[in-house]
């Protein structure tokens, strides 16, 4: 089994949730012009992640052996359910922060890097110390990615942008730059 | 969400969730119809890619059997306590005579940028290297996915020696296990290089010995 | 949406006008990823637009029999099956294809432009309209799948659908077909339509600091 160190960067840097593997975009595009909001994201985000990986991995050991064909529509369900149990945590446990959250929470529930975290997990065969070390790698990828954004963001909004470029057009343009600084990491622990 | 309006016709919870269980058996159901449909066809396809692959490697054997690497061995069946479909394998390909050809054996590691997934052709005996093709990888297009395309480096494994020694074009001794890595992907040369190396580590006495068992 | 719109409105608009990805910026994800080549950008396409409508006709015609409360949880039911059905159908026909994209058939589960039309349509209006409106954005969806596609090959690969358009004398831009170049592709084409779209539109004063600096607020 491959080892534990590579997966782990690999997830996070190498190849990256969002700027490598394009999962994760909306709340990037969306979220990501204060870098408070773009770290309260993230951090949902990667404790979302985690335990997705351990239901996924449970599902794949105990249930899933039955009826592979039905994967994809429990993984969507846990997941669902999964992020209203974690809503109404929060709510309960921290109102201040459910505030802040806002509309980000439910919207996790169709943030495509929590279901791609699960398939892919699901089809490179990992085991649940490994799926562990996915997830942290991708959330600290995902809030990488955010965070980055953001202050770009919040920097050039003192800028003298011409209002053309304005909106998702220029997002994508600085997108496309991380994307490509990132590609810097690749062969990072190769074999 | 007016709950005004909602609160005014209260449903049951039972017939929301027997809406849901409903629903939840009739998608069941039509999935498993398609399944049906289809999963013969998939398995089919799996199993002529592995096939040309392993025809490829190891140079148009006649037949091959599939063996199970255990900690004692290799074993030909799955008796009890072998799991068929997570066990390791390899594939020990037959001439028309009946005379063993050389193992056909799967192997991945990272590479440049994800995953190098590859299969490889071995004389046990010899420690020859037959044949190497790579099944998977995401290296760079035009740069490391060269170890696909490049035809001459692809032939490079054809005949060379385990272990294998990765050495730049021009530069090598005439060492058998020599094998020219590509210029500009050299990354991705070594690692395919040090995967069949890595992979060969453990399975080279399991191999040996089966073969020296199996035909003295 | 106030006014009623024609049949023919419930059709056109998703084309063009109120285009789920270029102009409501919605599924966002698989644009990027599968434009790498025209084909991965048909297929995808094709299994988009299949699980639109499918999902949308089914939608459309249990919404009297699907409580309020459950109703998001339903909708991603029927649209998870859908989606099963097309990932088995995809493997099954197309395998190549099918290992091309992989995972993004399976997350067009959570691809926001389908769970956005059964709630704000599929879900209130009768079957026939569902349909069309299904029909549109699905079209909608791949007309802006092959125009990326189109552009990243043909630069990237210098090829299109496989075919090769330069010959071997071309110098590839790889770029295009890595991760950046969707980025900046998309970004571009978005330029490219605020521009045009600024040009019909009376342009807004900036309004401007005493000492020169723009607000960053135009109008």
């Amino acid at each position: 089994m491959t080892d534990l160190a590579w997966i782990l960067i690999s997830a996070m840097v190498v190849n990256n949730f969002t700027l490598a593997l394009f999962l994760g975009l909306c709340p990037f595009m969306g979220v990501s012009a204060r870098v408070a909001t773009a770290l309260r994201m993230g951090a949902a985000n990667m404790f979302v992640l985690v335990i997705t990986s351990v239901s996924a991995w449970f599902l794949n050991t105990f249930i899933l052996e039955h009826a592979p064909y039905l994967r994809l529509i429990a993984f969507i369900v846990v997941i669902a359910s999964l992020v209203q149990v974690v809503e109404m945590a929060i709510k309960k446990l921290s109102p201040a922060l459910f505030r802040d959250l806002g509309i980000f929470l439910p919207l996790i529930t169709t943030n495509c890097a929590i279901l791609g975290l699960a398939i892919f997990q699901t089809n490179r065969g990992y085991g649940l110390l490994e799926g562990l070390f996915f997830a942290v790698g991708a959330g600290l990828g995902l809030a990488l990615a955010l965070v980055l954004m953001a202050s770009i963001r919040q920097r050039m909004e003192l800028s003298d942008v011409p209002s053309l470029a304005r909106g998702m057009g220029l997002v994508l343009i600085i997108a496309g730059g991380l994307s490509l600084a990132f590609m810097g990491f690749a062969g990072l622990l190769s074999a | 969400m007016n709950a005004g309006a909602d609160a005014a016709r209260e449903v049951p919870s039972w017939r929301l969730l027997a809406t849901l269980g409903v629903a939840g058996a009739a998608a069941g159901l039509l999935v498993v119809l398609v399944q049906g449909w289809a999963e013969p066809r998939i398995e089919a396809h799996r199993t002529a890619v592995l096939e040309g692959a392993i025809r490829n490697v190891l140079g148009e054997p006649a037949r091959y059997d599939t063996l199970y690497v255990t900690d004692a061995g290799l074993v030909r069946e799955t008796s009890g306590g072998i799991d068929a479909s997570t066990t390791d394998r390899v594939y020990l390909g037959y001439d028309a005579a009946g005379q063993p050809v050389g193992f056909a054996i799967t192997a991945a590691e990272p590479g440049f940028q994800d995953l190098i997934r590859l299969i490889f052709g071995y004389e046990a005996a010899s420690g020859e290297v037959l044949g190497m093709e790579v099944l998977e990888n995401k290296e760079t297009p035009g740069l490391g996915d060269k170890i696909v395309k490049d035809a001459s480096f692809v032939a490079e494994f054809e005949g060379a020696r385990a272990p294998l020694l990765g050495v730049k074009p021009g530069a090598g001794e005439g060492d058998p296990g020599e094998v020219d890595m590509i210029t500009g992907a050299t990354i991705s040369s070594r690692a395919v290089i040090s995967i069949i190396n890595h992979r060969l580590e453990r399975l080279d006495p399991l191999l040996r010995s089966y073969v020296a068992a199996e035909h003295p | 949406m106030s006014a009623p719109s024609s049949r023919g409105d419930d059709l056109l608009r998703g084309i063009w006008r109120e285009n789920p990805v270029l102009v409501q910026l919605l599924g966002l994800c698989p644009m990027l990823a599968v434009t790498n080549t025209v084909a991965n950008s048909l297929a995808m396409g094709l299994a988009t637009f299949f699980v639109l409508l499918g999902s949308s006709v089914l939608v459309s015609t249990l919404k009297s029999v699907i409580p309020h409360e459950v109703r998001i949880s339903a909708y991603i039911l029927i649209i998870a099956t859908f989606v099963t059905m097309a990932d088995l159908v995809l493997a099954a026909v197309v395998p190549e294809i099918h290992r091309a994209l992989g995972a993004f058939i399976a997350l067009i589960v959570v691809n926001c432009i389908i769970l956005g039309r059964q709630e704000a349509f599929a879900s209130k209006r009768p079957v026939g309209r569902s349909a069309l409106d299904a029909i549109g954005t699905g079209a909608g969806f791949m007309l802006a799948l092959l125009l990326m596609g189109a552009f990243r090959e043909i630069l990237g690969s210098g090829s299109l659908l496989g075919v090769s358009l330069f010959g071997p004398g071309y110098e590839p831009w790889v770029v295009m077909i890595l991760p950046p170049g969707g980025f900046l592709t998309l970004g571009a084409i978005l330029l490219l339509l605020g521009w045009s779209r600024q040009r019909r539109a009376p342009q807004p004063r900036v309004r401007r600091w005493p000492h020169g600096v723009a607000t960053g607020r135009a109008g």
